[in-house]
């Protein structure tokens, strides 16, 4: 099939960046969405021009590297991927796609589409952790039993892949789908308990300081969130906060 | 006498790693604040070798190329981590998991390095579950286990398909823990170009900042390599895309031995190659055999029917179909190691029997797990066993529970619903047992640098069983390394901070620049990709799951050729003082096409069959790999110019606990 790509361009963090028109021709639909842009990366270097950088790594949809906004949607068209599960099925012939970077102020561009998301890395160490040392002198695993539906709504939460499509699709760039599913894993868990206090409050705090936005209770977030992680997250962190505030 | 000396304490196997432990140096607390590590590589052993030395008081720096340690590979791993519990009681033992291991490695590695390996593995469970990994669990609250290929126990622990991810998590969490405190230093989109040895010891590395393209120094008392494993030689592999042997070839080419580059592991259930496009392969995991059935048809008619759309693998009769792995591997049936069950569907594919377009396919079908599913469920719940709607639902329910996510991939990628039809599975490169020479401290043959996780080539022999990657990255990174490092770093007390200012480091900063320079500069007319693909080719074609002489000396000449044409003709645009991925790019081809050479001239000289190594002039009458009883032994390739110029060196391997015998399955 033949399209037409309308990419943003931006050589670095201080550049203004515009869109860029390119066509493109004799793509399959077998193709994954970013073998569609290696394509086109191709004929760029072929024609002596810059390609379009991206993130990608995996490309399994597991390492939360890719962050396209494709037409208007975090990852694209399909739901519950990401854009490197994407293939070009999804579209047809003589389609305009519209591809940009994550857009948020605690996401700032550095290059083309790639967004520097260490804000998130800074969420986690401010607190998304079981302070427990790795010297393996631990008690035996079987030794607390956990509720297997505690446990697996645990491990639902910790499916997250730290994309950052949740904050891409709200409209006030909000983190809160991606705090909460760190926040839940361990307050489901006993091991988690112990500091579930203080971690909520700091946690929370990391990810104000950063210049995420307020939840807009919309749940676009949890509509583009690739692994189906569950607003009931941000239900559940309320909770966590609320008693940690009147504790702390 | 040989350079190797393996270190392996003296004494009965199953106490020398206490004993090990008991008498190596230690640190004190306050030495070791003075002490600086470098961690290159933030996978499951990068990063639980990075939050345990910051624990025990060190300096870290670590380093990554990806934007966040929690991006590493490892988060790629689905079916499971093996440890020796015996929760289930089925005898399974520290020695079982041990013995498993080495027969699984085709008595390929060294027993002191496994026998510790299955002894750390329960500690590895304990310790996940306390930092809060949600394994699967049973209605009880206890941990659940599954069965993963080359053994008759459940000792697999798992997270659904995403227990890599949950381990990595685990590991990025502890390391968080200690960025907060400051005792990590962490750099991410950071590239380690080279090693840096100062009086014959590593104390640093030169790496490259990914975005602004500026080369940086950086000293250490010791360098940590956890950069994984070399697989993307191949182009197409289930590895990440950016994946590389950088940092271990440039330790290698400073010095520290590489083993075994050819030992490596062709995994046999990856979704087939589409077309030419293809950028990367995806692995289905391996415990989707615990439930799913392997086969062909049983006539060739039928296959070309298939093949050609005009009949429906599900319409074909059940006395039609060969359940090949169940007919040639009665014992183990579907859950033969991943090397027999690889070569078993390309001789099936070969002889004519493939089921997709291209004829390199074979099925996984869950039809009949889904039935005995569904018959069991019906029957705890006290409805009608004989309704096959009624069963075909209730078993499609279990299946999606143990497996939903990859059957999701899988129709995602393949557009075809596996509950319905079954999957379409051909092997693909997966992981790489060869890698740099580790004694039994995980000391390479340069002093103060190491090697952790799948980047050495300690533990797995000439082929790794499944789930034992992710307990091998963890032991060494939890385990392992926090105290045989202590034993080297125990000299370096009072040897202060390290300069950057070395001469040292100025010829490596050099070396590294006018690498760079070259690359940029060359104006050549083809893009990196072309030569990589090109290179993975010749891998695939004749380094892969059957070799034989005369296609590796043509491996041999054809990729130092392409390495000719590579300098003059590859083309990479843009700067190097800027986000350049074609410049990342490139610089890893570069190395790719050394270490393929070398790769291809360690399978020539391998002269028999073992493990992930199959050289088509040793095989016994039924096809099985044969071995040799004079290959017993490790290569170990020292650095000397050109690939072609590297000298071997045997480590040899002796078993005194186990007995060396032909490695059935059947």
């Amino acid at each position: 099939m033949n399209l037409t790509l309308k990419i943003w361009r931006q050589k670095n963090a201080d550049d203004k960046g515009k869109m860029v028109d390119y066509p493109i021709s004799n793509i399959s639909e077998d193709m994954s969405f970013l073998e569609m842009l290696d394509v086109l990366n191709q004929e760029l270097i072929d024609k002596g021009e810059e390609p379009v950088a991206f993130d990608h790594d995996c490309r399994e949809g597991i390492c939360g590297s890719c962050s396209l906004y494709i037409n208007g949607r975090a990852h694209g068209p399909d739901t519950l991927i990401t854009a490197c599960q994407l293939h070009m099925r999804s579209f047809k012939d003589g389609d305009t796609i519209y591809i940009e970077p994550w857009r948020a102020t605690a996401f700032p561009v550095i290059k083309d589409l790639i967004v520097d998301r260490t804000s998130f890395d800074r969420i986690q160490q401010a607190g998304g952790f079981i302070s427990v040392n790795t010297s393996g002198n631990t008690q035996d695993a079987n030794a607390i039993p956990i509720e297997k539906q505690n446990a697996d709504m645990a491990f639902d939460a910790a499916t997250c892949i730290g994309c950052g499509a949740c904050v891409a699709a709200c409209k006030n760039s909000s983190a809160m789908l991606f705090v909460s599913a760190k926040v839940s894993q361990f307050a489901l868990l006993p091991q988690g308990r112990v500091e579930a206090t203080d971690r909520v409050l700091n946690m929370v705090k990391q990810m104000d300081d950063e210049g995420f936005g307020n939840c807009t209770n919309t749940g676009a977030c949890e509509v583009e969130c690739p692994k189906g992680i569950s607003l009931e997250n941000i239900a559940r962190m309320n909770r966590e906060y609320l008693a940690a505030s009147f504790k702390g | 006498m040989s350079k190797l000396d393996s270190k392996i304490p003296k004494g009965p196997l199953a106490e020398k790693w206490t004993n090990h432990k008991n008498e190596i140096n230690l640190v004190n607390p306050a030495n070791k604040r003075l002490i600086d590590v470098i961690v290159v590589g933030t996978g499951l052993a990068g990063g639980s070798a990075s939050a345990t030395l910051a624990e025990l008081g060190y300096n870290v720096k670590a380093f990554c190329f990806q934007d966040s340690p929690r991006r590493a590979h490892s988060i790629a791993a689905q079916g499971g981590i093996n440890a020796a519990k015996n929760y289930q009681g089925d005898g399974d033992s520290t020695y079982r998991l041990f013995y498993d291991t080495v027969k699984g490695g085709d008595y390929r590695s060294r027993e002191a390095n496994v026998y510790r390996l299955a002894e750390v593995s329960t500690n590895i469970i304990d310790q996940c579950v306390a930092q809060g990994v949600p394994f699967a669990r049973e209605y009880g609250g206890l941990l659940d286990n599954r069965s993963f290929g080359g053994v008759l126990v459940s000792r697999t622990f798992y997270a659904k398909g995403q227990t890599g991810q949950q381990l990595l998590l685990g590991a990025y969490a502890a390391m968080n823990r200690q960025i907060g405190r400051g005792k990590i230093k962490m750099y991410s989109r950071h590239e380690m170009l080279d090693v840096v040895i100062v009086d014959g010891k590593a104390r640093g590395i030169i790496a490259r900042n990914l975005v602004t393209g500026e080369i940086e120094r950086h000293s250490a008392h010791a360098v940590v390599l956890g950069t994984g494993g070399y697989g993307n030689a191949f182009y197409l592999s289930t590895y990440a895309m950016g994946s590389n042997v950088t940092a271990a070839w440039k330790a290698h080419k400073r010095g520290a031995f590489f083993a075994n580059p050819c030992y490596t592991q062709i995994h046999p259930t990856c979704i087939p190659v589409s077309g030419d496009h293809q950028s990367k392969l995806t692995l289905m995991s391996e415990s989707l055999r615990n439930d799913g059935r392997i086969w062909v048809p049983k006539h060739k008619e039928d296959a070309i029917a298939i093949r050609e759309g005009k009949l429906k693998p599900t319409d074909l009769a059940e006395e039609k179909r060969d359940y090949y792995l169940e007919r040639r591997y009665p014992a183990f049936g579907n859950l033969v190691p991943r090397d027999v069950a690889s070569r078993a569907a390309k001789e099936r594919c070969d002889a004519g029997y493939g089921v997709n377009k291209t004829g390199e396919a074979v099925f996984l079908d869950f039809a009949a797990a889904i039935e005995r599913y569904g018959k069991e469920q019906a029957h705890v719940k006290g409805l009608d066993e004989n309704d096959t709607n009624l069963i075909t639902k209730l078993g499609k329910e279990i299946i999606k529970n143990k497996y939903g996510n990859l059957f999701q991939m899988y129709e995602k990628i393949v557009d075809q619903n596996p509950y319905e039809t079954p999957m379409m599975i051909y092997p693909a490169v997966h992981y790489t047992m060869g890698g740099l020479w580790v004694d039994y401290n995980l000391m390479t043959t340069v002093p103060g640098l190491y090697s952790i996780g799948e980047a050495n080539f300690s533990d797995h022999g000439a082929n790794r069983l499944g789930a034992s990657a992710l307990m091998q990255g963890l032991a060494d990174g939890y385990f392992v390394l926090p105290y045989t490092i202590g034993d080297y770093l125990a000299h370096d007390i009072r040897t202060g901070p390290i300069s950057t200012d070395l001469p040292e480091f100025d010829e490596a900063e050099k070396y590294v620049v006018d690498n760079i320079n070259r690359l940029i500069n060359n104006n050549g007319n083809k893009s990196v990709d072309h030569f990589h693909k090109r290179l993975g080719k010749i891998m695939w074609n004749k380094c892969g799951m059957s070799r034989n002489e005369k296609d590796l000396k043509e491996a041999i000449d054809e990729i130092a050729a392409l390495r000719e044409e590579f300098w003059k003709d590859v083309k990479v645009p843009g700067t190097d003082k800027e986000y350049n991925e074609e410049l990342a790019k490139a610089a890893r081809v570069a190395d790719f096409l050394e270490l393929g050479e070398l790769f291809a001239k360690d399978a020539l000289v391998r002269e028999e069959s073992a493990g992930g190594h199959f050289r088509e002039e040793y095989q016994t009458a039924e096809g099985e790999a044969q071995r040799r009883k004079e290959f017993q032994f490790v290569s170990a390739w020292e650095y000397k110019g050109e690939p072609s110029e590297a000298i071997l060196h045997k480590e040899d391997l002796q078993y005194e606990n186990i007995e060396v015998k032909e490695r059935s399955y059947k």
